[in-house]
């Protein structure tokens, strides 16, 4: 069995409760958009993403489960889960957020981005009649939670921000219950909707996928300056949030990149928030590159450090130094992993076991 | 994926050799009369037009050049807009009798678009029909699993495009698009993708002509009768009454890229007429059909020079 295939059935067929959905649309699917503008002729303009799709009626916007119906606007991916695992809280990556927690992982189809490296593609960019669903509410989901012992529902896997409505529904349902929320996205979403996102979540991952417009143009098919406004967003509102740039050779590899992004993330959101540097893989529309050097990751990381970052991490390498947490006063290692797994953890109450410095993350109880 | 079979090259030779005979011809058949089109109307626009882009006395005769019998022929809708600016069925059923008429079973005929329910609602049957004619949707069909790959765009093609059908005629509709400018030949491609959705940024510029570039589209679609009965000219793709006009007529040609050419400029001029801005000036012209026409794509040619209209 494939990754891929892997990825969508793991759980979904071991778990009572969700019946397959049909191929077409089904009306338990589908709620109207909460962040939308009506036009004139039936057109309607969303407000959910920063490219603020004008959709004709019958027409979907970019991320493809969003549809205008009659002048009214609609999720379409609503309780529609298409895969699910269960992941360490590592995997995700969030590396200060209740390590060695499980995460119960759940994405519907779509995405409002078309990266040439995604490792999701098939139902990122795919609609949710074209790939296949269970029915899962809400509550539903908090169950399946709970009964797999995990404390932490992921929003992940394709793009959270497109199935917004329904991830806020799960997350506040999962709140009530005494379970966390935690997304993980690319950050391409206005203002309002994450403003009122981060009332209902715990921790968000953002995936910055370069640090330049350029890339983000030809590689993403999005915008840079809205990701960092939204983490800028993120940090004032309070939200545990740690960043993911994945190296990928040629593209957004440049010293200039890695200590442009490293000074702004200082600047602009201070040395605490984490600062992962990933391996890339060859995949999707980017099959012609190679993985990514370590060495590649190694210097990013130097660049990183140097300029006064407190927690910058080298990922996808397994077994690699660079996947430890440092006291920042003490320098030594607070959080020892090896791939997902904690090896040894010397933190205590928040605070490093060694010399007591305040380590910033969210570490529970 | 990308090889070709002895009966996709015999087609395409075909369809080759018709293309150097007059490679950018593009037959405007119109109907003058002030009545409405009725089914023996459209029947003998289509012959009309038929004829004299394939300069055949017999309509039968005209139909043999396109495919031959015993290959399936796709017969690719556009009925997004329900019934109001989808092609129309009299239009396909006038297709179909010639086709039948020329030598191909009902079975050997598909129907096809992204929807079971875009094909309902704009009229037509979803399955198979008395005649053995099928009509079936994407969402019915399913898509390829793996990637076909051009440019910028990476998409999974209709089952029915690269399972069933030998040989594809494109049936469009003459009409504006809010977003990329016009919609013909070249955008109605994007029902055979899984995701069109992706691809209509920067007034669908490289992208519809690097969907049209991927190999089974490009190989397997010998014509295009644009549906030009009810044109219109503002607010697509949606239907739009106030914005629609009788132009009563069909544009045919095997390069996608020339009738878009003349497609466009019907539009435009009509826009002129109307008091509406160019296309240029509201920002949406749809400079995706040059595109198709560069060395990258050689789709066709977008160069008015070489492009030979024939009004009939």
């Amino acid at each position: 069995m494939q990754r891929r295939e892997f990825l969508q059935v793991a759980v979904l067929p071991c778990l009572a409760g969700g019946a397959y959905a049909a191929a077409d649309p089904d009306a338990k699917f589908i709620v109207e958009a909460k962040f939308y503008e009506k036009l004139a002729y039936k057109k309607t303009k969303c407000k959910l993403c920063p490219r603020e799709c004008v959709i004709d009626d019958r027409e979907r916007g970019y991320c493809g489960v969003r549809e205008n119906r009659g002048g009214v606007y609609y999720s379409l991916v609503h309780s529609r889960v298409c895969a699910a695992h269960i992941d360490p809280i590592e995997k995700k990556p969030l590396f200060h957020f209740h390590p060695g927690s499980q995460a119960f992982s759940i994405a519907t189809a779509g995405c409002n981005v078309n990266c040439k490296m995604c490792q999701n593609w098939d139902i990122s960019q795919s609609r949710p009649e074209q790939v296949r669903n269970v029915y899962w509410p809400p509550q539903e989901v908090v169950r399946q939670a709970r009964d797999s012992a995990s404390p932490v529902i992921a929003f992940t896997y394709s793009e959270p921000v497109i199935f917004y409505e329904y991830m806020t529904d799960v997350a506040a349902a999962a709140r009530a219950a005494g379970v966390k929320s935690v997304v993980v996205t690319g950050g391409f979403i206005q203002a309002d909707p994450l403003k009122e996102l981060c009332k209902h979540v715990d921790a968000i991952k953002v995936d910055l996928k370069g640090y330049s417009q350029k890339f983000y143009a030809d590689v993403v098919h999005g915008d840079l300056k809205p990701v960092l406004d939204a983490l800028v967003s993120m940090k004032k509102l309070g939200m545990w949030t740690e960043i993911v740039y994945l190296v990928i050779p040629t593209l957004n590899d440049s010293e200039a990149e890695f200590r442009g992004l490293s000074t702004w993330v200082k600047t602009e959101l201070g040395p605490d928030v984490p600062l992962h540097f990933t391996r890339f893989h060859p995949e999707y529309l980017l099959k012609n590159l190679p993985p990514t050097p370590v060495s590649t990751l190694e210097r990013a990381k130097a660049i990183a450090d140097a300029e006064g970052l407190h927690y910058v991490y080298v990922g996808n390498v397994p077994g690699h130094p660079g996947e430890n947490t440092l006291c920042p006063k003490c320098g030594k290692t607070v959080l020892e992993r090896e791939g997902f797994t904690i090896k040894n953890d010397h933190i205590r109450h928040g605070r490093c076991e060694y010399c007591h410095q305040p380590i910033a993350g969210v570490w529970g109880a | 994926m990308s090889r070709i079979g002895r009966r996709e090259f015999l087609g395409a030779s075909l369809a080759a050799t018709l293309a150097a005979q007059d490679p950018s011809k593009v037959v405007i058949a119109r109907d003058q009369s002030p009545s409405g089109l009725d089914s023996a109307r459209v029947l003998k626009l289509l012959d009309r037009a038929v004829q004299s882009f394939f300069a055949r006395d017999n309509p039968v005769e005209a139909w043999k050049l396109i495919a031959r019998p015993g290959e399936v022929v796709g017969l690719k809708v556009n009925c997004l807009a329900g019934r109001g600016a989808s092609t129309r069925t009299v239009l396909v059923d006038a297709v179909i009798e010639r086709l039948q008429q020329a030598g191909f079973r009902g079975q050997d005929i598909v129907v096809w678009d992204r929807l079971n329910s875009d094909l309902e609602s704009a009229g037509f049957p979803v399955g198979v029909r008395r005649d053995k004619v099928r009509f079936i949707g994407n969402d019915s069909a399913g898509y390829e699993d793996d990637l076909a790959v051009f440019g910028s765009a990476g998409s999974l093609l209709s089952r029915t495009l690269t399972r069933q059908c030998q040989a594809v005629i494109n049936l469009p509709v003459l009409k504006d698009h809010g977003i990329v400018g016009v919609t013909m030949a070249l955008k109605n491609m994007f029902g055979a993708i899984h995701n069109p959705n992706k691809y209509h940024s920067n007034a669908g510029d490289p992208y519809v002509a690097d969907v049209n570039a991927l190999a089974p589209i490009r190989q397997k679609v010998r014509l295009t009768i644009c549906d030009a009965l009810i044109a219109q000219y503002e607010g697509g793709p949606s239907y739009m009454p106030q914005w629609s006009w009788p132009f009563n007529g069909l544009l045919v040609a095997s390069d996608p890229v020339a009738l878009d050419t003349i497609g466009w400029q019907i539009i435009e001029a009509k826009r002129k007429e109307k008091g509406l801005p160019s296309l240029q000036a509201a920002k949406r012209a749809p400079s995706y059909i040059a595109t198709a026409a560069d060395a990258q794509h050689r789709l066709g040619t977008n160069d008015a020079r070489l492009i030979r209209r024939v009004e009939v």
